[in-house]
């Protein structure tokens, strides 16, 4: 058997026509129609090998083939590991799997090795020689590709060992950089589609009831109970329904969802295939980014997968159910997240957002009944049905259900993507799994929740993050992307570059958003060019909260958050930017003088010479001046000087 | 009709059941200004300018979209809503030319007139404001994108009532701009209709011929019916000093409402010609020399006789037109039965 999706024997008689709805159960478990010890065997022989039984004697290599690794070189690194494997003939006894994302990109391409799970990083090509004898041929630990954790300095072996995965609780990313999300039978394997099986014995209604019980809320931005959302789509009259999955992930920083995309995309299939059967669709849709062309391959090999088992299909499981599942691909604007301008852009209109009512569960897609998740949200679902709502229940806080995957970003020293339970602080998911602030520099604030979120200072580290506590204090979950900043870090700046980001995404629909964030960027982009004036600051809360109250759609009710929340919490900064023309970051250019401090120049001239507008001048070994007046303020003097005597300020 | 009560400032009032909260105010004579909405075009609240309080609704709904509903508590002239309106209107004043005294549109225009209603400063907001070319590729309307406050009525008029979607929004952010696909209107699928003229509140799509040609208040406006072909459309001729400068819509119009086609529209530059035939001419020595009704007909009458007398009356044949009325072409049929005697008679739009 070279597959788990093989059939055992010809007694077998189950395909996408001649479905049986033991199918899934007998991968695994098999065979069920039949009493027949070698079958048995057959199977239990090939489960072993694909989950790597340490009575296998295998081992395997888990290759981190996600984007991030990706542009880190991980594919040049497995086509190196193959071609050693066989020059030392091992090729027989060591796996290669290429999985998705791990999560821990700053630590990419990652290697790991099963069963033991021995976790290396940053490998290349030219270290493979040495772990393929080494740690493959006489399972030694090859020391310096060790992880070493930054401020202890100390080297991690195993993989659940290391601080940035202890803490975390993967329940979406369980299986992201454990399985090859190309191959089915691996996310079979790992209990894969029992989720939806379960559901396909108990009643539609039953699902939804499960689902409102298990207390999941969307995860793509508003937090709303998807087990409700699926009961108005259900309920909704209508012969034709769809289930639409947003996979249009736009915010920045953001990479979640393509994670479980390119890493498990059986899950998020299963978890659309459970609404379809709890809301009455035979139709989906995927609407991916055309930014992310490998969740895009990786979708269509599972569709494809999927559908040649009958998995997807006309009858489903021989359960009388269809489903067809599609993807579309976007075409690169971010108000698409939007799911009323999702669903125009699904049917080729412009992505605009419309006026709801109605909502999509009563007119969506072509008109007709939709229910419309992220990805996240769908990847959470085959667990709940497969472990009972009550266990998801028993995560995170009151209100706030289950797990949540974080982007982490900025200048946090592990970025990449924690799933942590739900309620756990800002502080937990920054220092204790982000490992702080790099280069031991002092944290200042953290956006949560992309553009729309806001800027929270280190006075809320201490703030359980989950839907309703963030709300409270200006930001929201979002998405999930948490941008760290530091003491460097302007926030007047910030505010800036999020608005002009919402700015070029308007869809220019409605006037508030598309001609108030305009004007909010003016003002900012004045302010830190040293332009400020007063009155600035009234004018921005002015239009804050009238494009909050008069916007069409979401993007512009919260266009305005990042400046709000940094108004609210750093209102100095803006103070000091106006009035005094100075930046206390010391990020804003325009606001910036360097000098040369005459006590610490020896007068060696590196900062002349290095100077690309020839505007410092002196005599040697005499202390050198800058001419303010030509200095185009590049820092390049600054960073040549090894006594530290040019002062920015 | 069945009618639900709410209370719209203060006051319990009546409305049709599946009114929007827009038309239960106009219903009871509550002015809401509005610049995207239309009631003969669908309604993408996009312009926001008539947005309300309503008791249990977050935020400010635009009141053009949101359903009334029985007992819904209703506030349409709050500081709240003034503040949100008057800022709506700054930033569309901040993003348009300030050259009102030469726009055609002056005395006309929608957003001067709100801009005046809620005191909007002269220069609301320093800042960019579009830079568009002009697009002036055709014969008919000219395009001035700088002054277009995105209300999407004119895509909505052409796609809705005219089916033809020759215009849509194009780019994102500030740069959002109404454009037909790729190219200046002169060159596109447009047939030069004008809906999209007609239902602009600003001035940024304009009739050519009338641009420098009057002032709203000095244009007398008469009601007429088109002759142009048999449809009977009506329009307004605009008139000043005693001369027809161009062609309105006028809504009261039983057979076209406000549409007209680019005939009716933009065909009346013959009516002032220089170059217009006023007397019959007849062609003498190949050259055609003016006469006198009586001369032409009487040339007329006896060339018929004598073809007829010669040839037999099949061998001539009445081809009449779609500009006469129906009374005309009648009266053409009967002449060629009655006097010619032959059947041979056909029409301009007989297919």
């Amino acid at each position: 058997m070279n597959s788990l999706m093989e059939v055992c024997c010809d007694k077998c008689t189950h395909t996408p026509t001649t479905p049986c709805d033991k199918y899934i159960a007998c991968r695994t478990e098999g065979p069920l129609c039949h009493d027949d010890a070698s079958c048995k065997e057959k199977v239990q022989t090939r489960l072993k090998q694909v989950v790597i039984a340490p009575e296998s004697g295998l081992k395997q290599v888990l290759i981190c083939a996600g984007s991030g690794c990706i542009s880190s070189g991980s594919r040049k690194v497995d086509a190196a590991l193959e071609a050693e494997l066989a020059k030392q003939g091992l090729a027989d006894k060591v796996k290669i799997t290429v999985t998705g994302c791990h999560g821990f990109c700053e630590q990419g391409p990652i290697f790991i090795v099963e069963p033991e799970g021995t976790f290396y990083c940053r490998v290349q090509p030219e270290d493979v020689p040495e772990l393929v004898e080494k740690a493959l041929g006489k399972g030694e630990l090859v020391d310096r590709l060790l992880y070493k954790e930054p401020i202890t300095g100390e080297k991690v072996r195993h993989y659940q060992d290391i601080p940035f995965y202890k803490k975390q609780q993967r329940n979406v990313l369980r299986n992201c950089g454990h399985i090859d999300p190309e191959n089915m039978e691996e996310y079979i394997a790992r209990d894969g589609y029992k989720g939806f099986v379960k559901a396909l014995t108990m009643s539609p209604l039953e699902v939804i009831e499960d689902v409102k019980k298990s207390g999941l809320r969307g995860r793509g931005g508003a937090g709303f109970s998807t087990g409700q959302k699926w009961e108005f789509a259900s309920k909704s009259p209508g012969d034709e329904k769809y289930v639409v999955c947003n996979a249009d992930e736009g915010d920045p920083g953001a990479f979640m969802d393509r994670s479980v995309l390119e890493g498990d995309p059986h899950a998020v299939i299963e978890g659309m295939l459970v609404a379809g059967y709890a809301i009455g669709a035979n139709n989906g849709v995927i609407y991916v980014r055309a930014e992310y062309p490998l969740a895009i391959k990786r979708l269509k090999v599972a569709i494809d997968q999927a559908s040649a088992c009958g998995v997807l299909g006309d009858n489903v499981l021989n359960s009388g159910f269809d489903f067809h599942l599609k993807i579309k691909a976007g075409a690169g604007a971010f108000v698409c997240g939007e799911e009323t301008a999702l669903m125009a852009s699904v049917e080729g209109k412009r992505g605009m957002p419309r006026v709801r009512p109605p909502f999509p569960a009563v007119k969506g897609l072509w008109d007709k009944p939709t229910n419309i998740n992220n990805v996240e949200t769908y990847a959470n679902v085959p667990a709940i049905l497969r472990r009972g709502s009550e266990w998801y229940a028993g995560l995170g806080t009151e209100r706030s259900k289950g797990t949540k995957v974080f982007a982490l970003t900025g200048k946090v020293n592990n970025t990449g993507l924690a799933e942590v339970p739900m309620g756990v602080t800002l502080r937990e998911i920054i220092f204790d799994i982000g490992g702080g602030i790099q280069n031991g520099k002092e944290f200042k604030a953290v956006q949560i929740g992309g553009p729309s979120g806001g800027c929270l200072p280190k006075e809320m580290l201490d703030l359980p993050v989950d839907y309703d506590s963030l709300i409270k204090v200006g930001a929201m979950v979002g998405s999930g992307g948490l941008v760290t900043m530091d003491e460097t870090t302007c926030m007047v700046d910030i505010a800036r570059f999020f608005l002009n980001f919402t700015q070029k995404e308007s869809c220019g629909k409605c006037t508030p958003c598309r001609e108030g964030t305009k004007r909010m960027l003016e003002i900012l982009t004045r302010i830190t060019k040293g332009q400020g004036k007063a009155g600035d600051i009234e004018t921005l809360e002015r239009l804050a909260k009238n494009i909050q109250a008069t916007s069409l759609c979401g993007l512009g009710q919260t266009a305005p958050n990042p400046i709000l929340t940094t108004l609210k919490y750093f209102r100095h900064e803006y103070e000091a930017h106006i009035n005094e023309k100075r930046c206390p970051a010391g990020a804003c250019s325009a606001l910036l003088t360097y000098r040369i401090d005459s006590e610490k120049c020896v007068g060696c001239g590196a900062c002349a010479k290095a100077c690309p507008v020839n505007c410092i001048s002196g005599e040697l070994k005499k202390p050198y001046r800058i001419d303010a007046s030509q200095c185009i303020k590049c820092g390049t003097c600054m960073d040549k000087c090894k006594f530290g005597a040019v002062i920015k300020g | 009709m069945e009618f639900i009560t709410l209370n719209i400032d203060g006051k319990e009032v009546q409305a049709p059941k599946g009114a929007t909260v827009l038309e239960a105010c106009r219903y009871n004579d509550i002015i809401i200004p509005t610049l995207c909405h239309d009631p003969e075009l669908s309604s993408p609240g996009g312009c926001r300018l008539c947005v309300v309080e309503i008791e249990g609704m977050r935020n400010l709904p635009p009141s053009c979209v949101t359903t009334a509903g029985q007992g819904m508590v209703v506030r349409t002239n709050t500081a709240t809503v003034r503040e949100a309106r008057k800022t709506v209107l700054e930033l569309m004043v901040a993003n348009h030319p300030l050259d009102c005294m030469v726009c055609q549109k002056m005395g006309d225009c929608s957003l001067a007139a709100y801009a005046y209603e809620y005191e909007v400063a002269n220069q609301p907001f320093e800042g960019e404001k579009a830079q568009h070319p002009i697009d002036d590729s055709n014969h008919f309307i000219v395009r001035d994108m700088n002054k277009c406050i995105l209300c999407g009525k004119c895509v909505r008029a052409c796609e809705e009532i005219q089916g033809r979607s020759v215009i849509d929004f194009a780019y994102r952010g500030f740069n959002t701009e109404v454009s037909p696909a790729l190219l200046p209107l002169g060159e596109s699928d447009c047939v030069f209709c004008g809906s999209c003229v007609a239902v602009c509140p600003v001035g940024a799509l304009t009739e050519k011929n009338m641009i420098g040609k009057g002032r709203p208040w000095e244009i007398r406006k008469v009601k007429t019916t088109c002759n142009f072909c048999g449809v009977g459309c009506n329009y307004d001729l605009n008139v000043k000093d005693g001369k027809v400068i161009g062609v309105t819509g006028n809504e009261t119009s039983v057979v076209n409402g406000r549409h007209l086609c680019i005939k009716g529209r933009f065909g009346t530059d013959f009516i002032h010609s220089d170059r217009r035939i006023t007397t019959p001419l007849i062609k003498r020595d190949g050259v055609f020399v003016e006469a006198t009704w009586d001369e032409a007909l009487n040339l007329v009458a006896e060339k018929l006789t004598a073809i007829k007398e010669k040839y037999g009356p099949d061998s001539i044949a009445g081809l009449s037109s779609a500009r006469c009325t129906n009374e005309e072409n009648y009266l053409m049929q009967k002449f060629m039965r009655a006097v010619i005697g032959t059947n041979n008679v056909d029409h301009c739009a007989r297919t």
